[in-house]
This record gives C-alpha cells, sequence and structure tokens, in this order.
C-alpha cells in the first residue's frame, strides 16, 4: 500500500474562514502551510460553492464578496490545499494521519492550526429521523447541489441566525417556504437586532425582505414530525397552542455545536464543549492553535479575525497578531450576545418521548439512554453512540439534554477504510527514528 | 456543461455536472438513502458529512459519504445496503 509522507512548517486542518484566514497569515511570510479539508472545494459550510458557481446564501452581496476575496488571497498565499482529504488519527506528537482518495497520508507539522468549525445541534423529537427532516444548513448546502427543491413545501424550524439564511437561500433556490419557527421569542431577537452593526442588521434586513410572505413565528417550536417513509407534516407549539403544517421538507436544527473531535484527540483543554485558548489562540497543548467556532460560536466575521490571529503567531509574527485583539473583542462581545439571544429554551430537552430514537446510528431510544447516569455509561451499555457518526449527533443531544460532559475520543474519529489502520499500525510499530 | 450519467441501483441516471451525490440519488428515488438498523427509512441529516445517515455504496466501496461526493461518470451506486 503506498502511503504519503508530507512534510510542512504549519498544518491547518479546515478550509472555511478561520483555517483560510489562518492560513494566508501564515503562508504570506513564506513558511510552508498545508491546508487540510473534507469537502471539494475551500470555503466550508459558511461559503459553500453553488452548484451554479456562485457562493454564500446571496448574490453579489456581502457574504459572497467576502468569501471571493478571501479565496483569492488563499489562491495566492502560497498555502497547499488538500481537499477531500480526512484526518482520522494523531498517532504521534507533530503527526496526522488522514485518508485522501482512499489512500494513507502522513502530515509531519511544527505547528498544528485546528480549524474544524461547527455543525449543527440536532435535538431529538417524535419523527426527526424521517427522511426528509434536515438540518437548515445541511439542507441548504445539499440543494445548492443539486438536492431537490424546486416546488417542494420546506418548514423552517429550530433556532439561530441560520433559519433565516436557510431560509432565504432555500427560497431564492424555488423551495415554498411555508413558516420560519425560531424558538426564541420576539423580545431577546428584538433586543439582540438593536446592538447590531450595520452590516448584519443589512444581511438580516435582506433576509427578511427577501422572504416577504413567508410567516415568521417567535417563541414557536416543533414538537412532532409526522409521515411514513418521509416527512409530510410538522406539529408546532408556542406553548399555548399547537398547530400542524404540511410539507415535504422539515429543515430543523437548533443552532451550532463546536466540532471538537480532533482538538480532543490531540489533547487540547475544553470548557463546556469549547476549546480553550489563550490570547494567541494557542491551545493548552504546545505547538497547537485553535480558531472560529471550535473556541465558540461566533460565525464567520469572527472566526476569520481568529484565524488570522492564529496564523500569525504560529508563524511568529506576533506584532500582527496583537493588532488583531481589539477587533476580536468585538466579534467576542457579537458571540455573547449571539448565544444570550438564541438561548435555548427547557421545553426542548422535552420533545422525544420514550420511544424517540436518541441515537440514530445504532436505534437506541431515549428510554434506554436515560436510565444511564453518565455518557461514557450509556455508550458502554446501551450502544448509544458508537455507531458510525461515533456520537457527533447524539453526543451533543445528550450533553444539551442531560449536561452529560460528552468529552472522550478515540481515533479513528471518522470510520477509516482498514488500509489507513493497518498503515498507522505499522508506523508505530517502527523504530522512533523513523519519526 | 456536459451531463454526468451515474448508475443508481443499476438504472442510468442523468445530473448536471457538480451534483453531490446525496442529491442525486434524492431526485431518482426521495429522500431516504438507507435503512437504520432496525429498518427504519433513513436520509440524510447533516448534509455536510457528519451524521453517517446518506451512506451508500459507491463502485463496490461501501460506506461512503454521498453528502461529500460528486457525481462523476459511470459512478455505480447501490443504496440500502
Amino acid at each position: 500500500m503506498s502511503e504519503q509522507v508530507l512534510k510542512t512548517d504549519i498544518a491547518v486542518v479546515g478550509a472555511g474562514p478561520a483555517g483560510l484566514a489562518a492560513a494566508c497569515a501564515a503562508a504570506e511570510s513564506g513558511l510552508r502551510v498545508i491546508v487540510i479539508d473534507e469537502n471539494p472545494w475551500p470555503g466550508g459550510q459558511v461559503w459553500k460553492r453553488d452548484k451554479r458557481g456562485a457562493r454564500g446564501a446571496g448574490r453579489g452581496a456581502g457574504p459572497v464578496a467576502q468569501a471571493r476575496r478571501w479565496l483569492r488571497r488563499f489562491n495566492a498565499s502560497g498555502a497547499m490545499l488538500l481537499e477531500r482529504a480526512t484526518v482520522i488519527a494523531a498517532p504521534a506528537a507533530g503527526v496526522l494521519l488522514a485518508e485522501r482518495a482512499q489512500q494513507p497520508l502522513r502530515i509531519h507539522w511544527q505547528r498544528l492550526i485546528l480549524a474544524t468549525g461547527a455543525r449543527e445541534l440536532f435535538l431529538p423529537f417524535p419523527g426527526w429521523t424521517l427522511p426528509g427532516v434536515m438540518g437548515p444548513g445541511g439542507l441548504l448546502s445539499l440543494a445548492k447541489q443539486g438536492w431537490p427543491v424546486k416546488d417542494r413545501r420546506v418548514a423552517v424550524a429550530g433556532s439561530g441566525p441560520l433559519l433565516l439564511a436557510a431560509a432565504y437561500g432555500l427560497k431564492r433556490l424555488g423551495a415554498r417556504v411555508v413558516l420560519v419557527a425560531e424558538q426564541a421569542p420576539f423580545s431577546a431577537l428584538a433586543h439582540f437586532a438593536f446592538t447590531l452593526g450595520p452590516s448584519k442588521l443589512g444581511q438580516a434586513i435582506r433576509f427578511r425582505s427577501g422572504l416577504l410572505g413567508v410567516p415568521h413565528r417567535y417563541g414557536t417550536w416543533p414538537i412532532r414530525a409526522e409521515g411514513e417513509e418521509q416527512v409530510c407534516r410538522v406539529a408546532l407549539t408556542d406553548g399555548q397552542r399547537t398547530w400542524i403544517e404540511e410539507c415535504d421538507l422539515l429543515a430543523c436544527g437548533f443552532g451550532l455545536t463546536p466540532s471538537v473531535e480532533l482538538p480532543l484527540l490531540v489533547g487540547c483543554e475544553l470548557k463546556n464543549r469549547c476549546v480553550q485558548v489563550d490570547d494567541c489562540q494557542a491551545t493548552s497543548h504546545p505547538d497547537v492553535y485553535c480558531a472560529g467556532e471550535p473556541t465558540g460560536i461566533g460565525g464567520a466575521d469572527c472566526a476569520l479575525v481568529e484565524g488570522q490571529i492564529a496564523g500569525y503567531a504560529a508563524s511568529g509574527q506576533s506584532a500582527k497578531a496583537e493588532a488583531l485583539f481589539g477587533r476580536r473583542s468585538t466579534w467576542h462581545r457579537f458571540r455573547e450576545r449571539l448565544a444570550t439571544a438564541f438561548a435555548l429554551r427547557p421545553e426542548l430537552k422535552s420533545l422525544a418521548t420514550p420511544e424517540t430514537i436518541f441515537c440514530r446510528c445504532e436505534d437506541v431510544t431515549l428510554g434506554t439512554v436515560r436510565r444511564f447516569s453518565s455518557w461514557r455509561e450509556a455508550k458502554l451499555h446501551s450502544r448509544c453512540g458508537m455507531g458510525p457518526c461515533q456520537g457527533r449527533i447524539c453526543g451533543a443531544a445528550a450533553h444539551t439534554i442531560f449536561g452529560w460532559a460528552v468529552d472522550s475520543v478515540r481515533p479513528p474519529v471518522l470510520p477509516a477504510r482498514v488500509a489507513s489502520l493497518i498503515a498507522e499500525a505499522a508506523a508505530s510499530a517502527e523504530p522512533q527514528a523513523t519519526r | 456543461m456536459r451531463p454526468v450519467t451515474i448508475l443508481i441501483n443499476g438504472r442510468p441516471h442523468q445530473v448536471p455536472r457538480g451534483t453531490v451525490l446525496a442529491a442525486a440519488i434524492a431526485e431518482a428515488l426521495g429522500p431516504a438513502l438507507r435503512r437504520s438498523v432496525s429498518g427504519q427509512p433513513r436520509g440524510p441529516l447533516c448534509g455536510m458529512g457528519v451524521c453517517m445517515d446518506c451512506c451508500v455504496t459507491v463502485n463496490g466501496q461501501p460506506h461512503v459519504r454521498s453528502c461529500l461526493t460528486l457525481c462523476e461518470d459511470a459512478m455505480e451506486v447501490r443504496t440500502n445496503e
């Protein structure tokens, strides 16, 4: 089997805003930088390429121009992109093992920048496993690459700024958005909107005006999805009354949760599911930096500033890093207001019934999972979180619903082809001198 | 640009170039891409390679995340495996 070995000054994992900004900041100083990402294109989820060539949720507007600017800068930076590559293990200090085109790939690094982004938070409710119930961001992302949404009735529910962006993007792709239901109360969001700067406020207004005629409900959440082979209606409540919306697709997610498997695997310290970093975005682990959503959900602008700071700091350009501390503070304040405005209501923790599937991979029900007192115990005795997603979906739900610490991770962090694992085992057995 | 033809469960389907595999299957068969361990229908949830609910067999390779895979000419795809 052919194992490819690469050596680099700086390895960046993730080619979203944080990773691209970090790579630019470091590579422009002349260091060798390798960026690893699972997707076919750089840009992460937030700047996902439209099948027809455009990027982002709108055309010609703020976020798209920003994405183009950064991608141009990245292409000129000298950093090398390894797309469609998945990191599966960190077998030794200074080494990442990845898989690309079904071949193992070993990357030796001096400094590592983790920009692993975030994913949508899914909370179980009756019917949430039906085909056609998808994350709002997930559905938009697939719709941009051909998932059929034209003339389909889409109910958008859950929480967070992504709901509006997804509803807007899906409508532009021809979907009939029947409803946007945000669980946060109107008062919290009005207060939040009042604190927004002109660019974010402009974006929100553009989304809202693009969704004219689509009912928006605040303080409203889904309680049940129904259908046989796929979703065909959703029951919602505002706490007072309950009603049914007919739909072909239910886009439902409860905000974002940091993707921290790789930081955990490398040995970075976490607090409340966020990677702990110092002023220079350095983690608790020597020579490992972290930027963007894994340090706290703050959006693309926050990620860009953190990414640049990490890239400058990791490449020894501390003055340039320090010059950005002020801007980062501004975005960190935004991050806090975001968390407050879209705080999840307690009712969302009890939507599932004992029969509701909690772990989608192993079909473990809530009734089974809640017999245990910790994530570890649930995994050991019920197989919850032991399937192919390795607890990425139900682990975040368990943290939200039961308050369990979900901080154990074992390589491979994703199901890897056997060849990669054999290569890893063989390399680990070799004398240290080969490292 | 020239479209791509893939085989889904043995039947040819033509899709625009740049279409992601999960989308091509949904267009052909609907949103259910697989059966769960207890036999329930499942489709993609996250759309970004995390949930594994969109896994299919591609050219004999099982457990391929169809949401991260672009359609390529003559690709042979099997669902419900």
